[in-house]
């Protein structure tokens, strides 16, 4: 199976056609910034670049020349398949089906002509677009910008492959451009009767001048974008165990890694004896890496017992002790005090919340959660004297070419990254030190590249691995005036994700990361008096963005108590919120389909244990507002029934749209009713499935209920968004149904209730 | 030490550590990659396969445990009810990732299999020890009750 992605990637780096800047020398230690800003600028579209079709033997028919039409992002074969090149990871998230939905829109292919492969990594050319503002120009999928990014890239690449292919059918049938259409991928000209595949008049077009432009459709005249079920390109392949991830690569001679990692986060390895590992049979190497002691062997099961068999002594002078009962108290002292930096401030918070008629208070704790995708953290290389070869799920493919070639001392466009489907990411495959894509080149080093190696991360090596959701505390107070005006003061403790990273200089402003206080209140609501601040603690665990990164937190703190504010007033939560949505229309649009969808107006049972409970948030440029109904039995929690309403612009692929809504509404209850990573004197406390739990089938509410806000705006993000809003809209149903305040993830109602009492 | 067994239907030798899972045994050796690692525990159900037609977990299952015994792994699934549920799956969209899938996949068409009518209880029941980490569950349930519809039994009441 390997040999396919072989060829595929030779045949898709190997066109010639698509020229790419050369870059002198190996990256240093600035290696993405340099890379990413260095990278020229001129092939930023990249959808003018035909390949030079010509018939093969024996090709041609009565259409032209049997060649492919190849562009950077398209390739129409002669076989009248149509393959999208995706520059994005496919990790669930559906952007295999969505990325080609644009482009046969604007073809006019038929939607069964379509299939998908993996671009091969090469920053500007496949760059994420919604970054180049930033003045990144850097290769990879995260901030649910996928589709919003490659929307109007992959339009104009459609309707200039169409305009080809419609100007090579004018000159061989001798009619008029005009005349000729394109519908169901067939080209036709309907005076004379003439009709060709896409496949057949590729080769021609391929010979075609390439317009310099293109008229788009308008929306109105969709017919693939906005389909209601447009089937999943990869729904076979994943439904028949064919589907290949990096887990699935295998060379030939190919042996396969684990790590011996430091038991706590910032040691180091002092010394080790390899003879025990070496004696397991199997085991052919074990070598030192900067991450810790890999042990190599035939397989897996021989790799895992040289682990077993291997002794290190580690350094920990430099590694974190804390357990995480030490860091919150520590967070809880650090938001009591007055040093902080501040995030946002308007009107006088300080002194409306004095003079307030109603007003409520929160002390909010958020525990580190792993990511836990069920394919665990692999990577396979094969190095060479000039060359580096990876395999693996990746998520950033500009930095991890960087930082492979920094490691071998080659030159990036030296090293070749297979972009493999990855069995789920929720943000942990995007590190900035390219983690699992540094060891294995690391591993590849120090054996010489006498073998491609494959590296797989144990589940135990996942959860225990670091690279979490920050652990987070909040202190807030809102009230509001006898003027009506709500005020709102809220502090902030939790790590910094980019600082210290290569992002820090890109998205860091006044020593402010977004990614740690973004989505808060001031940013959602229009309140007369706000104050927000932070403060950002040096600790040794590592933390990452983890689906929907800061609105996991900020979301949760916010639409609890503006609840219980609401309550506190006596109005209705949904009422209440739209007050306070003046400058936010997209959120009164979602808000209201939720309300009107889940029947708000009607009154719900006053059943014992029952309750329901409303939150809205935007994030990633998508307002989502999800009800909750629950019942709750003595101190558990059952999540009866969800009804979402997102606004995302156009809905590209409607019902990935509602996939993805359903996946983040299962992501956030898990980490709302089970998530949580505690460590004890800086070792992690929890290993594997058992003790970090997971959201299982029989959690899953019955019903989830998802709608679409209809718009013209252009489509922006659906991977993360649906996250944020339904841990709160779930404390809130459970507020409705017990008056228990849950203030603390994840969520133990016995535990609250004390603490309300 | 050799261990003979059968993998969708065909003999199969394998000479390596008896205590190897046969997780490891399928996919290193025998480079069947349909069956996949996930915890090593028997927590999350992604290496299900069939062992004389029972679902189990081949990550903690000894390779020295099956000899002479018949394994099914996805790529072998053949049976009305797989075949049934792998048409629902692919009708329903239920892959994200779609890693866990194959796992799933066994566990429901092991279902199905004993039980050609689950309830929603039967199947939550069933279901349980396989994680989705993309939170496929409702179309799992959705597309279950769909295969069992399509071999033939009556929807059950409150489903």
């Amino acid at each position: 199976m390997y040999v396919r992605y072989l060829e595929e990637a030779s045949r898709v780096s190997g066109s010639g056609h698509r020229s790419e800047p050369t870059r002198g020398a190996a990256l240093t230690r600035r290696q993405f910034l340099e890379l990413t800003t260095l990278a020229g600028s001129g092939l930023t579209l990249g959808v003018l670049l035909p390949g030079c079709g010509s018939a093969g033997p024996g090709g041609g028919t009565a259409a032209g020349p049997a060649a492919p039409l190849e562009m950077p992002f398209l390739r129409i074969a002669p076989d009248n398949t149509v393959t999208v090149i995706a520059k994005h990871l496919e990790a669930g998230q559906g952007v295999w089906t969505g990325l080609p939905a644009i482009v046969a829109e604007e073809l006019d292919a038929s939607w069964q002509q379509m299939r998908v492969e993996s671009a091969p990594a090469k920053a500007p050319l496949y760059q994420n677009n919604a970054f180049v503002p930033l003045g990144v120009h850097a290769q990879f999928t995260g901030g649910s910008t996928a589709i919003a990014n490659s929307w109007q890239q992959l339009r104009t690449a459609g309707a200039t492959a169409r305009a080809m292919l419609v100007a090579a059918a004018a000159q061989q049938w001798g009619v008029p451009t005009a005349e000729v259409t394109v519908s169901e991928g067939v080209v036709a000209h309907a005076p004379s009767g003439r009709k060709a595949s896409l496949g057949e008049l590729a080769g021609s077009a391929a010979q075609q001048p390439v317009p310099a432009n293109v008229t788009l459709k308008e929306p109105g005249s969709f017919r693939i974008i906005g389909r209601e079920k447009l089937p999943r390109l990869d729904a076979r392949a994943k439904s028949t165990g064919t589907q290949q991830y990096a887990i699935d690569v295998r060379l030939p001679g190919m042996m396969t890694a684990v790590i011996a990692r430091p038991p706590r986060f910032g040691g180091k390895v002092k010394s080790f004896d390899a003879a025990k590992a070496k004696a397991v049979a199997g085991v052919v190497d074990v070598v030192e890496i900067p991450r810790g002691v890999a042990v190599v062997a035939r397989d897996m099961w021989s790799a895992k017992k040289g682990r077993e068999a291997l002794s290190v002594d580690w350094d920990e002078s430099g590694a974190e002790k804390r357990g995480t009962t030490q860091l919150m108290k520590e967070y809880r002292a650090l938001a009591r005090g007055k040093q902080a930096l501040t995030v946002a401030q308007a009107g006088d918070a300080d002194g409306a919340l004095t003079h307030a008629v109603h007003r409520v208070s929160g002390e909010f704790e958020f525990p580190y959660l792993a990511h836990a995708p069920m394919e665990p953290l692999t990577a396979v290389c094969s190095l060479g004297p000039d060359k580096c070869e990876i395999w693996a799920g990746c998520q950033m493919q500009t930095p991890d070419q960087a930082a492979a070639a920094a490691i071998t001392g080659l030159k990036p466009e030296q090293v070749f990254i297979y972009t493999l489907a990855a069995g789920g990411t929720f943000g942990r495959r995007a590190t900035p030190d390219s983690d699992f894509v540094s060891e294995v080149t690391s591993i590849a080093k120090a054996t010489g590249g006498k073998y491609p190696v494959r590296l797989i991360w144990t589940r135990e090596d996942d959860i225990t691995g670091g690279r979490y959701r920050p652990l987070n505390y909040h202190r807030v107070e809102a009230g509001i005036g006898k003027d009506g005006k709500v005020a709102w003061r809220q502090r902030i403790v939790g790590q910094s994700i980019v600082i210290g990273t290569a992002f820090e200089a890109v998205l860091v402003k006044n020593g402010i990361d977004p990614n740690a206080v973004g989505g808060n209140a001031a940013e959602e609501y229009d309140l007369d008096h706000v104050h927000v601040s932070w403060n950002a603690p040096k600790v040794g665990v590592p933390v990452l963005w983890w689906r929907s990164v800061e609105n996991t937190h900020t979301a949760y703190s916010k639409e609890v108590l503006i609840d219980e504010l609401a309550q506190a007033a006596g109005e209705d939560p949904v009422a209440f919120r739209l007050k306070l949505l003046g400058k936010h229309p997209r959120h009164v649009g979602a808000l209201k389909l939720v309300a009107e969808k889940a029947g708000w107006d009607q009154p719900f049972p006053k059943e014992k244990g029952r309750g329901r409970g409303v939150a809205v948030h935007e994030s990633f440029g998508t307002v989502v507002a999800q009800v909750a109904e629950v019942t709750v039995k003595g101190d558990s929690i059952t999540v009866d029934r969800v009804v979402c309403a997102v606004d995302c612009g156009i809905a590209v692929t409607p019902d990935v749209v509602k996939a993805q809504m359903q996946s983040a509404i299962a992501f956030g209850l898990s980490a709302a009713l089970l998530g949580k990573i505690t460590l004890t004197d800086g070792h992690v406390d929890q290993t594997n499935f058992h003790q970090y739990q997971v959201l299982r089938l029989p959690d899953m509410p019955r019903a989830v209920e998802v709608y679409i806000v209809p718009s013209s705006n252009p489509p922006s993000g659906v991977g993360e968004p649906g996250t944020p809003p339904i841990a709160p809209a779930v404390a809130n149903a459970v507020r409705a149904a017990t008056g228990v305040r849950l203030h603390t993830l994840p969520f133990d109602l016995a535990a609250a209730r004390r603490a309300n009492a | 030490m050799s261990i003979k067994l059968t993998v969708n239907g065909e003999s199969r030798e394998l000479d390596v550590d008896p205590d190897m899972p046969l997780l490891w045994a399928i996919r290193d050796h025998l480079e069947l990659s349909g069956t996949k690692f996930g915890c090593g525990m028997a927590l999350c159900g992604a290496c299900t396969v069939h062992i004389d037609g029972q679902p189990t977990r081949s990550c903690v299952t000894p390779v020295s445990a099956v000899a002479g015994k018949s394994v099914t792994t996805i790529e072998g699934l053949a049976t009305p009810a797989g075949q049934a549920v792998q048409k629902a799956w692919i009708a329903l969209d239920v892959p994200q990732c779609g890693y866990c899938q194959s796992g799933q996949i066994m566990s429901a068409a092991a279902l199905l299999g004993a039980n050609p009518q689950p309830s929603d209880a039967d199947i939550d029941a069933a279901m349980s020890g396989n994680i989705c980490r993309c939170g496929t569950y409702v179309r799992i349930r959705a597309a279950i009750h769909e295969a069992a519809a399509a071999l033939g039994a009556p929807k059950p009441a409150g489903s």
